[in-house]
C-alpha cells in the first residue's frame, strides 16, 4: 500500500549525472529551482524545460521513472492550474457562467504554472535519484562545514540524516505490516469522522513507537560494535571530489542562466 | 590450541534501579580457543546475548574479568582494539545496516578504524565477495531478501578483518533458503577463512555443525562438549526446555521403546546406518 513510492529514491546508473559531485549537484538543483521561479515568460521557461529534459536524459534513468513520480502528485499540479485560471482577467473573454470568466490569458497562466511546477518536481527529482543518501548527506556535511567552526556538530547532524532516511522505507514497511495486522483483528480505518479516524491512528502509532525504540537501541549496539566512535579519525569509502565534469556543468548552468535574463528582458 | 577467549570468574547483573537488579551471570568461566568453531544453546533469557556482548566490551563485568587475545574489555585503550577483532552479527539485519547503499554500509566499519581509501575499497570488495554479494555493492538493502540483508551484516563484519565472530541467533529470522545461505558463509568463514566462530542458536541442526558445543541454563553452562557427546545427554537437554536434532530424536525414541543401539547419532547419514544395520542384524537373527 505504501510501497509504491517513487519520490526520494536512488537509482543506481552509470552517468555523467550520477558522477557528478553531490555538492554541485545540490547547489545546481538549487539555482535550477531558482531559474525556474525567475523565468517570467514561455520562451525562458522553455529554455529551462528543454535544459531539463537534457539533464532527465543524461541520467540514463527510464523515463517512466520520473512520470511515475509527477502521477502521484498529478491532482495537486491540477489544482494549482486551476485555480489560476479564475484569477487571471486579461485577453479575450471564452466563457462566462453567473460569476465564472475564463479568459485566454486564464488559460496560458495555467499552462504556465503547471509547467513550473512539473519541472520544479523533476529537477528535484533528477537530484533524489542520481544521488544516494550517504552523498547527499556528505555533501550538505561538507557544505555546512564552515559551521563547525562555531561550534556546531555538522558530523553528529550529517549521520543523523543518514540514519533516518535509512529507516525511512523499513518504517513504511512496519507502519504497512501493524495496519494489516490491526484490520485483521476488525481496526476500521477508513470510516468514521475525524476523531474516530484520530482514534484509530493510535494503535498504529504505539507498537511502531516501540519497535522504534528498540530498533534504535539495537542500531546503536551495532554501530559500537563496528568501532562507531563519533566523527574523530574516520575516512570515508566516497570522498566527495569536484572534477572536469563539475566545471561542465556549472558553465552550462551558468550559459542558462544568461538565457533566461536575455529572454526575460527582450521576449 | 591458544585461547582467544576468555572469561574468568565472570559475574553480571543488569541494574534497573539502585536496588533492583537483574542477575544473569555468576561466577561464569569459559575459555574459546582461536579458529575453533563452538555453539552456544539454550532456551530464552539463559544469558546468551548478554554473553555475547560481554565478549566485545559491549557489556562490562561487575566481576571477574574477560581476556580477548589477553587485553581485558574492562580496560578502556583496549577497547577498539577488541571491537576491530571481535565482530558481532545480531539477529535482525534490519536494525545492523546503517548505510542506504551496501558497499556503503560494508565499508562503516573499516571507515571508524580509519583506513585510507585504498584500503576501505580493498576490504568492502573482498567482504562483499566472501558472503557472495558482491555484485548487489550498489544496491539498497531494504530490496534485498532477509538472507541476502543478513550476508550483507555479515560482510560489514568481516570487513574489519577480525580474528572471531560472533553470532546471536543469525538466522532467527530468515526463511529456510536464506537460513541455508548464512550457515554456509558461517561455515566457511571457520573452515576456509580459519576465523574463530562463536555461534549462539536455538537451531540443533546448526549446533551440530560445530567443533563444541556449550550448553547454557539460568546464567550456567550445563553441558561443554563436543556435539555427539552433547546430544547424547537427551534427558538433560529436554530438561532445561532443548530439542536435540530429528536423526538424534529419532533413535532416542527407539531405544526408548526397547530396540537397542550400540550408537548416538547426530546426522542424517549416521541415522541411516544405524538403522540400516538394525535391519540387517535383525534379519540375520531371523
Ligand atoms: N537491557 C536489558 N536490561 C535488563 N534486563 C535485560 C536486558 N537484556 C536482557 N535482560 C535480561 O537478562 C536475561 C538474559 O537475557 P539474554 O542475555 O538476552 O538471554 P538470551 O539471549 O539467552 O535469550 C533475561 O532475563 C533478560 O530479561
Ligand atoms: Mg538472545
Amino acid at each position: 500500500m505504501l510501497n509504491n513510492i517513487t519520490f526520494g529514491q536512488y537509482f543506481p546508473a552509470d552517468s555523467f549525472v550520477h558522477k557528478m559531485d553531490a555538492r554541485f549537484k545540490l547547489l545546481m538543483t538549487f539555482a535550477l529551482i531558482v531559474f525556474a521561479f525567475v523565468a517570467f515568460n514561455f520562451a525562458s521557461l522553455g529554455l529551462v524545460a528543454v535544459f531539463t529534459v537534457f539533464v532527465l536524459l543524461l541520467t540514463k534513468i527510464p523515463l517512466k521513472m520520473y512520470f511515475r513520480t509527477l502521477k502521484t502528485i498529478f491532482i495537486f499540479i491540477l489544482i494549482s492550474a486551476v485555480l489560476n485560471i479564475f484569477y487571471v482577467t486579461d485577453g479575450t473573454l471564452l466563457f462566462s457562467y453567473g460569476i465564472i470568466r475564463i479568459y485566454t490569458g486564464g488559460i496560458l497562466r495555467a499552462v504556465f504554472v503547471a509547467v513550473r511546477i512539473v519541472l520544479l518536481i523533476l529537477i528535484s527529482a533528477v537530484l533524489t535519484y542520481t544521488t544516494t543518501p550517504t552523498s547527499l548527506t556528505d555533501a550538505i556535511e561538507s557544505l555546512l562545514k564552515p559551521l563547525s567552526k562555531i561550534g556546531i556538530d555538522t558530523h553528529t547532524f550529517a549521520m543523523m540524516m543518514t540514519i533516518a532516511l535509512r529507516f525511512i522505507p523499513t518504517l513504511i514497511e512496519e507502519t504497512d505490516k501493524i495496519m494489516s495486522a490491526q484490520k485483521a483483528r476488525g481496526a476500521d480505518m477508513e470510516n468514521g469522522g475525524l476523531i474516530k479516524k484520530i482514534k484509530s491512528v493510535i494503535p498504529i502509532l504505539i507498537p511502531l513507537l516501540v519497535s522504534s525504540i528498540r530498533r534504535a537501541k539495537e542500531l546503536a549496539d551495532a554501530m559500537e560494535c563496528r568501532c562507531y566512535h563519533g566523527g574523530k579519525g574516520r575516512t570515508r569509502l566516497k570522498v566527495l571530489k569536484a572534477g572536469r565534469r563539475d566545471v561542465v556543468a556549472t558553465i552550462s548552468v551558468c550559459v542558462l542562466l544568461t538565457g533566461i535574463i536575455l529572454l526575460n528582458i527582450f521576449i | 590450541m591458544q585461547p582467544f577467549i576468555e572469561v574468568k570468574d565472570l559475574s553480571f547483573s543488569y541494574s534497573l534501579s539502585e536496588q533492583e537488579k537483574i542477575p544473569v551471570l555468576s561466577h561464569f568461566d569459559l575459555t574459546i580457543e582461536k579458529g575453533s568453531f563452538v555453539a552456544i544453546l539454550g532456551h530464552n533469557g539463559s544469558g546468551k546475548s548478554t554473553l555475547a556482548k560481554l565478549f566485545n566490551g559491549l557489556q562490562l563485568p561487575d566481576s571477574g574479568q574477560v581476556l580477548i587475545d589477553g587485553k581485558d574489555t574492562a580496560d578502556e585503550k583496549n577497547i577498539l582494539d577488541i571491537r576491530k577483532n571481535v565482530g558481532l552479527v545480531f539477529q535482525n539485519p534490519d536494525n545492523q545496516i546503517v548505510a542506504t547503499i551496501v558497499e556503503e554500509d560494508v565499508a562503516f566499519g573499516p571507515e571508524n578504524l580509519g583506513f585510507p581509501q585504498a584500503e576501505l575499497r580493498r576490504r568492502v570488495d573482498e567482504a562483499l565477495k566472501a558472503v557472495d554479494m558482491y555484485d548487489y555493492r550498489k544496491h539498497e538493502p531494504h530490496r534485498l531478501s532477509g538472507g541476502q540483508k543478513q550476508r550483507v551484516a555479515i560482510a560489514g563484519v568481516i570487513a574489519m578483518e577480525p580474528e572471531c565472530i560472533v553470532f546471536d541467533e543469525p538466522t532467527a529470522m530468515l526463511d529456510p533458503k536464506g537460513r541455508q545461505e548464512v550457515m554456509n558463509i558461517i561455515l566457511k568463514l571457520n573452515r576456509q577463512l580459519q576465523k574463530t566462530v562463536v555461534l549462539i542458536t536455538h537451531y540443533m541442526d546448526e549446533a551440530a555443525q560445530a567443533q563444541r558445543v556449550v550448553v547454557m541454563d539460568n546464567g550456567k553452562i550445563i553441558a561443554d562438549d563436543t556435539p555427539h557427546a552433547v546430544f547424547a545427554q537427551v534427558e538433560l537437554l529436554k530438561s532445561v526446555g532443548l530439542d536435540v536434532p530429528q536423526p538424534t530424536e529419532l533413535i532416542y525414541q527407539l531405544k526408548k521403546a526397547g530396540i537397542a543401539f550400540d550408537k548416538d547419532v547426530l546426522t542424517d547419514e549416521e541415522c541411516l546406518e544405524a538403522l540400516s544395520r538394525k535391519f540387517s542384524e535383525d534379519e540375520h537373527c531371523q
